[in-house]
């Protein structure tokens, strides 16, 4: 087993649902966000290039934040998703530091917090709740094991890339170009 | 051009626009860890080397500074963590993987390691104090029989300590300026030239300034060895080195580093030495101040600069 999230940039729009979308189902507090839209212009005048990324925590299967952990918070469970443990975490900052996507947070109520994949849904058999709202379903979760599933079948199938690889962080999320 | 924004709004505190997760309590800290591992080597140094009598600042005075400046320093880590009251949750776990938890474990048995040894010399240094209980005259009377092989565990110790400043910072990948592996013995060579400089300045005996003088120097060359090493490796590094570099090479470091860290905290202090060395007479004090504050100032701007470097993508 092992989760991933794949996202279409040319079908994305932009229109940060699946931002709204977490807010609300995982309760994150006014001003914070586990997920957010990004928007890169690259080029010069009139030859412009734009991609829009829905970015989130990578659940990298070699997650930095684990490794520098010092009492256990961070952990991976099974599917690789990558989880705080708010009673274990010290908040000492330290994976906030090592995370090249700077996807983590400090809570206001003192731990650290990020996505989770909507592990709670997942476990339901449910889609995380940015997946389950976007509009133009540029979206795509599942098990990357299993060579049926959509994800694997849309990897298979279009050019992809992940964020900043040379980190060698090895991370889940991938994006169609 | 090459412009990237959050279109969907992102302002989350302390980490947006830059990071900024660690304040001065973390560099104050590195600074006073790194002040006590020199100390502390240098006293074991010359325990074991059996020079108690002719260095006696270094051996038994120096050593009280210690446990003060590894007690502010656990007060500046707790007051920057985010969720204090599960601190304790550090020492639930020994990771292997994690700087910072071996960083817990070697601070737990050197505060009062230090303690210990500070408070053996008690007696020695004022005569009139009494322990006042058996159990504890018969510690020290332990303590004092015993001082070879708890010299060995603090020099040990003591380098631990001074290294892990350094490395709870190079372990992190996504900051690139903190990314490098000469990062730990800069720290360490920083930490000794700051117990050096300290020891200089506290001794009233000669001969003892004039080791720590040369001491001192020798670490000076070769911090600013390891400097030049430092910016060698990021300018032929990929580009977030180069990027990391830049900050002190024209970028809004530059003035505060190569005047405070470099001029003030490094080649200032080396040319008083050398020549105090040649016969002229400067105050100790001075050499001793600025080191101490380079050294200060240059954790500040490492905790500082090194949030702002990062990947882009």
């Amino acid at each position: 087993m092992r989760y991933a999230m794949a996202i279409d940039t040319l079908k994305c729009v932009g229109c940060s649902d699946c931002v709204v979308a977490c807010q609300i189902e995982n309760k994150v507090p006014v001003g914070y966000c586990r997920d957010w839209v990004t928007e890169t212009v690259s080029g010069t005048y009139p030859q412009l290039e734009l991609e829009l990324r829905s970015e989130r925590c990578n659940h990298c299967d070699n997650a930095p934040c684990v490794r520098c952990c010092p009492t256990g918070a961070s952990h991976i469970v099974e599917g690789g998703i990558v989880l705080v443990t708010p009673d274990e975490c010290i908040g000492c900052g330290a994976c906030i530091e090592s995370c090249p996507y700077d996807a983590r947070f400090s809570h206001p109520d003192g731990y650290v917090d990020k996505c989770t994949f909507c592990i709670h849904r997942v476990k339901e058999g449910k889609q995380p709740a940015c997946v389950s709202v976007c509009p133009t379903k540029c979206m795509y979760f599942g098990d990357m094991d299993d060579p049926n599933s959509e994800i694997s079948n849309i990897l298979a199938r279009r050019k992809h890339k992940v964020l900043a690889p040379e980190a060698g962080t090895k991370p889940q999320v991938y994006y169609l170009i | 051009m090459n412009e990237e924004l959050f279109i969907s709004g992102r302002d989350i505190p302390h980490i947006d626009p830059n990071l900024e997760i660690w304040h001065w309590p973390i560099a104050l800290y590195l600074f006073l860890g790194g002040l006590a591992a020199g100390i502390l080597f240098f006293a074991a140094l010359y325990t074991i080397r059996g020079q108690e009598k002719e260095l006696p600042t270094a051996v038994k005075w120096a050593t009280f500074i210690v446990p003060f400046a590894l007690i502010i320093g656990l007060i500046a880590l707790i007051i920057d963590l985010k969720h204090p009251l599960y601190a304790w949750q550090l020492y639930m776990t020994i990771r292997i993987e994690s700087p910072m938890s071996w960083g817990a474990w070697t601070l737990l048995a050197v505060t009062p390691l230090s303690m210990i040894w500070a408070a053996s010399y008690i007696r020695e240094l004022w005569p009139k104090f009494d322990w006042r209980f058996e159990i504890l005259r018969k510690f020290e009377a332990w303590v004092q029989k015993n001082r070879l092989p708890l010299a060995w565990i603090m020099i040990v110790l003591a380098v631990i300590l001074g290294i892990y400043t350094g490395i709870l910072l190079s372990a992190f990948n996504a900051r690139p300026l903190w990314n490098t592996s000469i990062l730990g013995p800069l720290f360490l060579v920083s930490g000794l030239s700051t117990g050096a400089a300290t020891i200089m300045w506290m001794s009233k005996n000669e001969q003892e300034q004039a080791l720590f003088r040369r001491i001192d120097l020798l670490l000076i060359v070769i911090e600013l060895f390891f400097i030049i090493h430092l910016f060698m490796g990021f300018l032929a590094g990929s580009q977030v080195k180069i990027e990391a570099a830049k900050l002190f090479l024209g970028g809004e470091f530059t003035a505060p580093f190569w005047i405070f860290v470099v001029i003030i905290g490094l080649v200032f202090p080396a040319i008083l030495e050398i020549l105090e060395m040649r016969g002229r007479k400067i105050p100790v004090s001075i050499p001793a101040i600025c080191i101490l504050i380079g050294g200060l100032i240059f954790r500040i701007i490492m905790v500082e600069a090194g949030q702002i470097t990062r990947f882009l993508y």
